[in-house]
């Protein structure tokens, strides 16, 4: 909630800046005095501990780009070159590599606290989309930085994703060839990844920053959902929400920490240890973790619906699955913003929580590999539930989820009586 | 608190799709084994990685090359010849003389041939092949993989290694039609490799004494293994602990911090 600018400049110096370019003021509006919702919790701490992340991938980055060679007979051996004889190279190799993953699991966080408390509803659709675009975004670079290390599966996972691109008529194998830099994915492919994975990050800080802008005007939600109305529902946000966004920030940092220094390689793959080999394939490719949910939807479809063959089907299927958060915001017909007044939605809610974790399952599995199994077939080999269906399944839920349940429920469902204000929420003068 | 116990079902969940993962079909699971680098404290057995060294270099080097291990880095911090009195490695008398037992292919000299002259403790390890057709062509068709990331490059790596050395007598199964060259080994994927049972009781003499049982010499080159895979281990991990216990005590300062601040504000 943007108001007048408070900012007194009290030193000389402040005052002759403040005349010819007020960033002091910016500052001091944006972080110090900001008025901000008394009731946020700790799901609101998320923003904050994106941008810290942000940072921690730059600033690896850039070190570790000094000593990375971008070459296809090199890269791998350049990466073992920084683990083992750049000084803190393994600690800086480390931290990038587990950052991109704690990075994402914050974005997660932040992206279903938005789909929980309603925070994409007016006036914050702009907010909203611009945090769609940083999320792309971030897939991209994550991809691309996971091809850089050359090995089995930055390769093959290449491979996969370019491949995609081909199933688009026309123009498909056009596009995947421009994209390759070749007929194939190369040395070319592998420069070309290493420049765009160090500009995007650039690009992401300047749409954070747009995010933030955008923040700005109408303020943070919070969770009640009800705007604030007077003074005496926001706090500035110096001190009181930087030391909790700074608690919970090193809280994050304890568990990071833990896998940064314990547990370095778990969250990658072991064939990514084995130097990229254009003539073996992996018996399993898969993704990166957090590429898993969609990976299943991918997968999902196995069928053709009408001219459009089952592998663009899922190409449409898996592009649409991030598309449709750009509408959200018009398909959600409920005035009100949070989940906690409504009751039925919110159910729907968890449940779609549930298909999200199920899918990145699935993403993991093999398609044909079983749920759970119910007898053997004649040759003795059990058959029983599929992991492709399960992944079909969640898919059609994951849709509904947007296309039918939040235009529906909006329409029928008979929200909760709300708090008058947020102050009257905090003090408990009606439930919350 | 709803929302809390969400987020922690959720983190859960993705731990056990990350464990998932490895769980493959087909081969034997390996053989789960107590290591002494295991754990957060977990430390090399400095003597097991030296007879691991012994076995590299008396047995597998004949077909695995190492080329991402430098004679320098056994004596190096973390490294089976570190030692306070050389933090040099490069001076450590035992890395050279390692190093000297080699011969390294140099040159072009000013007359311009190549010459070979003792290794010094900036050479790595010679690969046993000068490439990998002869590799394959000395191995009936088969590359055995380089070693250095070996313990890294499977999944639960370094007890898979040591169920792989030890998993030579196993009866064949009557389904399983072993070819000339191949062996039958469950813990492989497939079942079947070119490798055979490199290890065999008291393959080598140990300069320690120790007795050299199929266990004893597979835990030890597994443990090299993992040195070679990781040689910065322990000083990650002691580093862990202690920006561990920074963060913690920091947390707890801003938490009062936060309590105080937030102490006559209803929220
Ligand atoms: C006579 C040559 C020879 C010797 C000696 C030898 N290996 Fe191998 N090794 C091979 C070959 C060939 C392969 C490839 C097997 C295949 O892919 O079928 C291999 C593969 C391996 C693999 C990889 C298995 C996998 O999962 O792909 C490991 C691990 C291994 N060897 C460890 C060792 C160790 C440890 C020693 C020393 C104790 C050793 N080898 C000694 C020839 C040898
Ligand atoms: C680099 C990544 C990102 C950074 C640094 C970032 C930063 C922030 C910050 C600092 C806030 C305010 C504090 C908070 O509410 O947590 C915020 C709010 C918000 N963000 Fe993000 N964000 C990122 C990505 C995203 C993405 C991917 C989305 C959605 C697709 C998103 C949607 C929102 C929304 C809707 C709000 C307003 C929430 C409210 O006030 O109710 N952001 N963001």
């Amino acid at each position: 909630m943007s108001g007048p600018s408070t900012y007194e400049p009290k030193t000389g110096f402040t005052r002759w800046m403040d005349q010819r370019l007020p960033i002091i003021r910016l500052g001091y509006d944006s972080f110090v005095d900001f008025p901000t919702p008394r009731n946020l919790n700790y799901w609101w701490t998320f923003g904050g501990i994106l941008a810290i992340f942000l940072v921690i991938q730059i600033i690896s980055g850039i070190v570790l780009a000094m000593h990375y060679v971008p070459h296809e007979s090199m890269a791998f051996e350049s990466l073992e070159r920084i683990r083992r004889d750049v000084k803190f190279g393994w600690l800086i190799q480390s931290m990038h590599a587990n950052g991109a993953s704690f990075f994402f699991v914050a974005v997660y966080i932040h992206m279903f606290r938005g789909l929980y408390y309603g925070s994409y509803k007016a006036p914050r659709e702009i907010l909203w989309i611009l945090g769609v675009v940083i999320y792309l975004l971030m897939m991209a670079t994550g991809f691309m930085g996971y091809v850089l290390p050359w090995g089995q599966m930055s390769y093959w996972g290449a491979m996969v994703i370019t491949n995609l691109i081909g199933a688009l008529p026309f123009i498909g194998d056009a596009i995947r060839e421009w994209l390759w830099g070749g007929f194939s994915v190369g040395q070319a492919t592998l420069s070309r990844f290493f420049s765009l994975h160090y500009l995007l990050p650039f690009v992401i800080a300047a749409v954070v920053a747009l995010h933030i802008w955008a923040l700005h005007v109408p303020g943070n939600g919070n969770p009640v959902g009800i705007e604030p109305k007077s003074k005496k529902d926001t706090l500035p946000f110096h001190p009181f929400y930087t030391v909790k966004d700074g608690f919970a920030i090193i809280v994050y940092l304890i568990v990071f920490a833990a896998f940064v220094f314990f547990l370095p390689n778990v969250l990658g793959h072991a064939d990514n240890f084995i130097p990229a080999d254009p003539l073996s394939t992996p018996a399993h490719i898969v993704p990166e973790w957090y590429y898993l949910p969609f990976y299943a939807i991918l997968r999902a479809i196995t069928f053709d619906i009408g001219p459009i063959d089952a592998k663009l089907g899922g190409v449409i299927a898996m592009f649409g699955a991030i598309l449709i958060l750009f509408v959200l915001p018009w398909l959600d017909t409920s005035k009100v913003r949070s989940m906690r007044f409504r009751p039925v939605t919110r159910v729907f809610f968890i449940l779609f929580v549930l298909a999200c974790l199920g899918l990145g399952w699935c993403g993991a599995k093999n398609p044909d590999d079983l749920v759970f199994a119910i007898g053997h077939d004649a040759e003795g080999v059990a058959t029983g539930f599929k992991f492709v269906w399960f992944a079909q399944l969640l898919t059609f839920y994951y849709f509904a989820y947007f296309l039918i349940v939040l235009p529906v429920m909006g329409l029928i469902e008979k929200p909760l009586d709300r708090p008058a204000s947020i102050e009257a929420a905090v003090l408990g003068t009606a439930k919350a | 608190m709803k929302m809390t116990r969400i987020f922690v079902a959720a983190l859960a969940a993705l731990g056990l799709s990350g464990l998932a993962w490895a769980a493959s079909s087909g081969q034997r699971a390996p053989e789960h084994h107590h290591w002494h680098n295991a754990g957060p404290f977990g430390t090399f057995d400095r003597e097991a990685v030296q007879r691991g060294l012994q076995i590299y270099q008396e047995v597998c080097a004949s077909c695995h090359s190492l080329d991402l291990i430098k004679f320098r880095n056994l004596g190096e911090t973390g490294g089976p010849f570190e030692s306070a009195e050389f933090p040099n490695a490069n001076d450590n008398p035992i890395v050279m003389q390692i190093a000297a037992g080699y011969m390294i292919e140099d040159g072009p000299d000013d007359a311009g041939d190549m010459f070979e002259r003792p290794g010094l403790p900036s050479d790595a390890f010679p690969s046993p092949f000068a490439n990998p057709q002869q590799a394959r062509g000395s191995n009936g068709g088969a590359l055995p993989p380089d070693l250095s990331l070996i313990v890294k490059a499977r999944s639960h790596g370094a007890d898979y290694v040591r169920s792989l050395l030890l998993g030579y007598d196993e009866e064949v199964p009557e389904d399983v039609h072993v070819a000339a060259g191949q062996h039958y080994n469950p813990y492989f994927p497939g079942g079947l490799l070119a490798m055979a049972s490199p290890l065999s009781e008291g393959i080598v003499t140990y300069s320690d004494g120790t007795e050299a049982t199929m266990e004893q010499m597979s835990e030890d080159i597994v443990t090299f293994l993992t040195w070679a895979a990781d040689p910065h281990m322990e000083a990650r991990k002691q580093m862990g602990v202690m920006v561990l216990l920074y963060l913690f005590i920091f947390a707890i300062l801003v938490y009062i911090a936060y309590r105080q601040i937030w102490a006559n504000v209803k929220h």
